[in-house]
């Protein structure tokens, strides 16, 4: 095995097993954290693609944005210790006969197909690239969707921020509030 | 650089980590967890299309671009969704959606 497999069968075991941790443990912030590891090993897998201003902006934004707000939240919303009831065993059987017979049918259709790579010349992506493109009208060019994407963060801002906001003392919805 | 890996082998891994985002998805209760399993799923999606992008496209950023405007969603979703959190606590002091019945504001 050279290197790279086995820096590859790591990070693979790393993401199966913490993400089924995420998904199965009964405390929130453990949870929280289990995704933080997955999260950085995907990072991992990035770099191993050569990808590496793709795995910069997963560790920034993902694993240092993402996560903290969901820790954030967590603590907003739940004690530390609090621990969530089991679910229910006939859930957890039918939920898992859905997932797995999708994986299977997902993994046969995926290993029957065969990919067939061009043989064009391999780019190389460094930063220049990827900021010219990124901003460039021409074939090539991405300016669309990074318009697009300014304007939906624009409306995530605002309406996160006027969802969020505790109304006024005086406003008759925070009455409402208190009523009950 | 990724000799001695095929492709089918990413894909797999991702494959198991969209079915694992799938099934906490729908055995969770608790608003947070839920999405976490959404950002399981995403990002499940990202090493499928850079997968992709390096081993079939190496000529072309397709795959690099849609997985920076899939992150992007990614964090605005997040943004609004624990806002929506935030609020539905404040109001009924639980996020189990199954005490949550209304959103009515």
């Amino acid at each position: 095995m050279t290197s790279n497999q086995i820096m590859f069968v790591l990070f693979a075991a790393m993401i199966t097993v913490f993400s089924v941790l995420t998904v199965t443990t009964r405390r929130v912030l453990r949870a929280a954290v289990y995704l933080l590891f997955v999260l950085v090993s995907t990072a991992g897998l990035y770099f191993m693609l050569n990808y590496q201003f793709l795995a910069a902006v997963q560790l920034t934004l993902y694993a240092g944005g993402i996560v903290v707000l969901i820790i954030f939240s967590i603590l907003l919303t739940s004690h530390i210790s609090q621990k969530f009831e089991p679910v229910e065993l006939k859930k957890q059987i039918f939920s898992a006969i859905a997932a797995l017979a999708g994986a299977i049918l997902a993994i046969t259709t995926i290993l029957d197909y065969k990919f067939t790579a061009t043989s064009e010349a391999a780019k190389e992506v460094d930063m220049r690239l990827i900021g010219k493109s990124l901003l460039s009208v021409e074939y090539d060019g991405y300016v669309l969707p990074f318009e697009v994407i300014s304007i939906l963060l624009i409306a995530a801002m605002v309406a996160a921020i006027v969802v969020a906001k505790k109304s006024g003392p005086g406003k008759s919805d925070s009455k409402t509030l208190t009523q009950q | 650089m990724n000799s001695g890996i095929p492709l089918h082998y990413f894909l797999i891994l991702a494959t198991v980590m969209f079915f694992v985002g799938i099934y906490g998805f729908l055995t969770r209760r608790n608003l947070i967890t839920i999405l976490m399993s959404v950002e399981l799923i995403l990002n499940s999606v990202n090493i499928n299309f850079l997968a992709f992008n390096r081993y079939l496209f190496p000529h072309k950023l397709e795959g690099l671009f849609f997985s920076l405007f899939v992150i992007a969603v990614a964090a605005a979703e997040a943004a609004v969704a624990i806002a929506l959190i935030i609020n539905i606590y404040r109001r009924f002091t639980t996020i189990n959606v199954e005490d949550v019945h209304e959103m009515r504001y």
